[in-house]
């Protein structure tokens, strides 16, 4: 049993290295195709992490797509595709920017408040999808898709300074106003910056997920339909009503990711709050094989490249490099994972073949059943 | 024979055909040899009609147009297969499905042909029709493996035998002189494994009772293919009823008693699949009550059911009984994730979910090297053992048990007809639906009759014979069986509906 169990690590592990040596490869290959010194773009990037500010810049990003890629990962593990974090998080970082603006309360209270209305707006918007889905059959990756245009378009309506909206005096950025400080998560100070406090709530929600989804009745059942839709319909799981509770904690989860950087820095949501979000979530939920611990490296890496690309352009390279890494990632993880779990599959069938032919099997006794 | 057809390699050994000896690195090395397999379960495209099945991957061969189609018609008619090639496959019943893949494997240019436990789907006439076809096929100098655990088929089609045991030969027969008890004995290493329940355990408590129950089909979701689909191919009548999607179970009303095993015949796709979803609660019926141990559960959800002492062996196992790729402590716990010992006040408790996995493994002699290894991995009399383990640690009150050995080796078949014999014995009522007749009349206390949605006759399993039991599943018989008499009183049909059935 115990040889089971390395096995299935040792796998585990070989999907997401296979996918970043061969990403690597391809990008060193695209690098050099192009003329490009293929090692020197990846050794800046590299000694940029070196850097504590750039560093601190990595903690924050990974911070918020870990959320991100939790809310993904949620509808991954039933096999729900929650293309929709995008809108989601944005309507929801905005609708708690409106909120937490035109309230006033003690700390805790206020944040807890901004907090609960982004993941009420959040499941919302996802709930939307899962209803369609739950009562229309309606693919949630085409509503989910179009809620993300909707709630671009929505935003866009609201912030408008006859609805919600703030334009600063001397500039063309538009924002909801600025969030009382009763309502601002305070951010821990390193020598390289401030991280937001916010990004450690995320971590361990990690934790939560892991509990959630591995450890209880519900988590079973969403499990058990993500992995067999008629053999959990069968075991008893109402799927409509799975359906409609993965997409509103997807969803409420979604609405979270914006919060480090509302909560922590910008206490606003104005017009340059980051778009797609939700997407790079999707890679980093694949990448991390929906493992809370995988996510989190995962996150990492992302946000690493992100970050550490950022500073190709003053050496005289394209920091678009670093977007060509990212989207290699994505192939290479989706062929190397579908590689290597059949390669698990294969490899398991004959090793139980083996193992009973061998005579290994667990002592039986069919005597008891007879008696 | 999956190292035959390509599918896995061997560590040892050869393979010879035509005295030539070859090694395939997958199914198509195979079929280049002449090899083809016709599976257990159908590989066809439901929506599709049966050129374009036949034609699917092998468009190289003689395209996709007219040249196709005559090689089929030729293929058809030298064979006797009466193969109609634009009928869509969702159209066709499972006989027809059956010849459909036989010629796929024929217009491959297959000359050896395996058949993995072709009859395990067919009625007795059917069974019969396929081996006059696979006669034609010997005559025209093809050869045929023909794989089965029920002997009787295998001594009539076979003209030599080769006995196999848990992966060596154990030995080899000749159908002229063999004869099933013998076979069975090499099969078994012991003694022939008998459906026979001994003495009858009926009680005169009522477990299950279901008045009236009536299903019709939904017009968005009207015969789903894999259930409805599979209706008798000889049959208009029933593809009539099917297509017209009116009533899936008209009028369903039977009792079984505590320590009772009520078994359903029919031919697939008459209601049966209707019956159990109605019955776990994964579809509302639109009329009727069902009662269990008292209790009116015609509103309750799957999970309360099952909470409530229903036991359920599905006929998919793969579909509806088990998670393929998660281990098998995880499928120890699906279906029963609210009930002890698998977790306490919502949380899972995962250590005694895993000793118990152990103890139905070693109770019910599942082969397994360990718990951990996914459900895939097992092969299907040790899959379908796990469930059986499974559904009776839970102490059902009513077990629902639909082809319980389909697919199952001789060994563990015998298993599982014990365990469900043991649970009868302490007070377990049973509805047994199989299309294995002789496991029917074996093992049941009462049999019925079950046609286009109704339950149409009803027999004693002590005196009724296949035969007989297979012409009334054809509709040509209703009412009460009797075995003496050649002939069924067809004027008792509605009495053999509305009856409750008594304890015999």
């Amino acid at each position: 049993m115990k040889k089971f169990d390395k096995d299935r690590l040792l796998l585990a592990v070989a999907g997401p290295v296979l996918a970043l040596v061969s990403a690597l490869v391809l990008t060193v290959i695209v690098l050099a195709a192009s003329g490009v010194d293929p090692i020197d773009p990846l050794r800046i990037m590299i000694d940029q992490a070196g850097y504590e500010d750039i560093q601190v810049l990595i903690i924050n990003q990974a911070g918020i797509y870990y959320l991100a890629a939790l809310a993904v990962a949620i509808g991954f593990r039933m096999n729900l595709f929650n293309i929709g974090v995008d809108g989601q998080y944005r309507l929801a970082a905005m609708i708690s920017a409106v909120v937490g603006t035109a309230v006033s309360l003690p700390g805790p209270l206020h944040v807890l408040l901004i907090v609960v209305v982004a993941m009420l707006t959040g499941a919302f918007w996802a709930g939307i999808a899962g209803a369609l889905k739950a009562r229309r059959g309606v693919s949630e990756v085409v509503s989910t898709i179009m809620l993300n245009a909707i709630a671009t378009s929505l935003i866009a309506w609201l912030i408008l300074p006859k609805n919600f909206g703030v334009q600063p005096a001397g500039s063309n950025d538009l924002t909801t106003g600025d969030i009382p400080e009763s309502g601002w998560v305070p951010s821990l100070s390193l020598p390289g910056g401030d991280i937001y406090g916010f990004t450690f709530v995320a971590f361990a929600l990690g934790i939560v997920y892991w509990f959630v989804l591995n450890r209880t009745r519900f988590g079973f059942d969403l499990r058990a339909t993500g992995a067999s839709e008629s053999a959990a319909q069968a075991s008893g799981v109402d799927a409509k009503k799975m359906i409609m509770t993965s997409m509103l904690i997807s969803g409420a989860v979604a609405g979270l990711t914006g919060m480090p950087l509302l909560l922590g820095e910008s206490h606003t949501y104005n017009l340059s709050f980051p778009l797609g979000i939700g997407f790079t979530g999707i890679t980093i939920a694949l990448l991390g094989r929906n493992n809370p611990v995988g996510i989190f490296f995962s996150a990492l890496l992302i946000a690493f490249i992100d970050k550490a690309s950022a500073g190709l352009d003053q050496n005289g390279y394209a920091k678009e490099i670093g977007t060509i890494l990212q989207g290699l990632i994505v192939i290479a993880v989706v062929v190397s994972y579908e590689l290597v779990r059949r390669y698990g599959i294969r490899r398991q069938q004959q090793k139980v073949g083996e193992e009973l032919a061998a005579g290994h099997a667990l002592k039986t006794d069919n005597k008891e059943v007879a008696a | 024979m999956k190292i035959l057809y390509g599918m896995q390699k061997p560590d040892e050994g050869t393979i010879a055909v035509d005295g030539e000896q070859v090694s395939f690195a997958n199914p198509g090395d195979a079929i280049a040899r002449g090899i083809g397999m016709v599976h257990q379960h159908f590989m066809l495209a439901d929506n599709l009609t049966v050129l374009e099945n036949v034609v699917l991957g092998g468009e190289k061969l003689y395209g996709i147009g007219g040249k196709a189609r005559k090689k089929i018609m030729e293929i058809s008619d030298a064979y006797g297969l009466g193969i109609r090639p634009d009928a869509l496959v969702e159209e066709l019943g499972v006989a027809d499905r059956q010849r459909v893949e036989i010629l796929k494997v024929l217009y491959r240019g297959a000359r050896t042909l395996i058949l993995d436990e072709p009859t395990a789907v067919l009625v007795p006439q059917e069974v019969d029709a396929l081996f006059d076809n696979l006669r034609e096929l010997k005559a025209e100098g093809l050869t045929v493996i023909f794989i089965s655990h029920k002997l009787g088929e295998v001594l009539k089609v076979a003209d030599d035998i080769t006995v196999i045991r848990r992966g060596t030969t154990v030995g080899t027969a000749d159908p002229r002189t063999a004869t099933t008890k013998q076979l069975a004995e090499l099969m078994v290493g012991s003694e022939l494994p008998s459906p026979e329940t001994r003495e009858s355990t009926v009680t005169a408590v009522a477990m299950l009772t279901v008045e009236g129950l009536t299903l019709a089909a939904a017009d968005a979701v009207a015969a789903e293919p894999e259930t409805m689909g599979r209706t008798a191919p000889e049959d208009s009548y029933i593809r009539e009823s099917a297509e017209a999607g009116r009533l899936l179970l008209d009028d369903v009303t039977f009792t079984i008693h505590k320590g009772e095993v009520l078994g359903i015949a029919g031919v697939e796709g008459n209601g049966q699949t209707e019956l159990i979803e109605a019955l776990m609660g994964m579809s509302a019926a639109d009329a009727g009550v069902i009662t269990l141990d008292g209790r009116d559960i015609t509103k309750e959800p799957v999970r309360k059911r099952r909470e409530g002492g229903i036991g359920y062996i599905p006929e998919d196992r793969h579909r509806h009984g088990l998670l393929l790729e998660s281990s098998l402590w995880e499928n120890r716990i699906l279906g029963h994730v609210t009930e002890t010992p698998n977790s306490k006040r919502g949380v899972l408790d995962l250590k005694a979910a895993r000793k118990d996995t152990e103890r139905i493994v070693r109770e019910y002699d599942v082969r397994t090297p360990g718990i951990d290894v996914t459900a895939a991995s097992l092969s299907g009399g040790n899959q379908q053992k796990l469930i059986v383990g499974r559904e009776m640690s839970h102490n059902p009150k009513f077990l629902i048990a639909a082809h319980p050995t389909r697919g199952v080796d001789v060994g563990a078949q015998a298993q599982i007809w014990d365990a469900i014999r043991d649970a009868r014995r302490e007070g377990l009522a049973v509805l047994l639906i199989s299309a294995d007749l002789d496991e029917l009349i074996g093992l049941s206390d009462t049999l019925r009759v079950i046609y286009r949605g109704r339950l149409v006759a009803d027999a004693d399993p002590a005196t009724i014979t296949p035969e007989e039991l297979g012409t009334a599943m054809t509709g040509a018989a209703t009412g009460h069986l009797e075995a003496n008499n050649d002939h069924v009183e067809g004027s008792a049909a509605a009495d053999g509906e509305t009856t409750e059935d008594e304890a015999r």
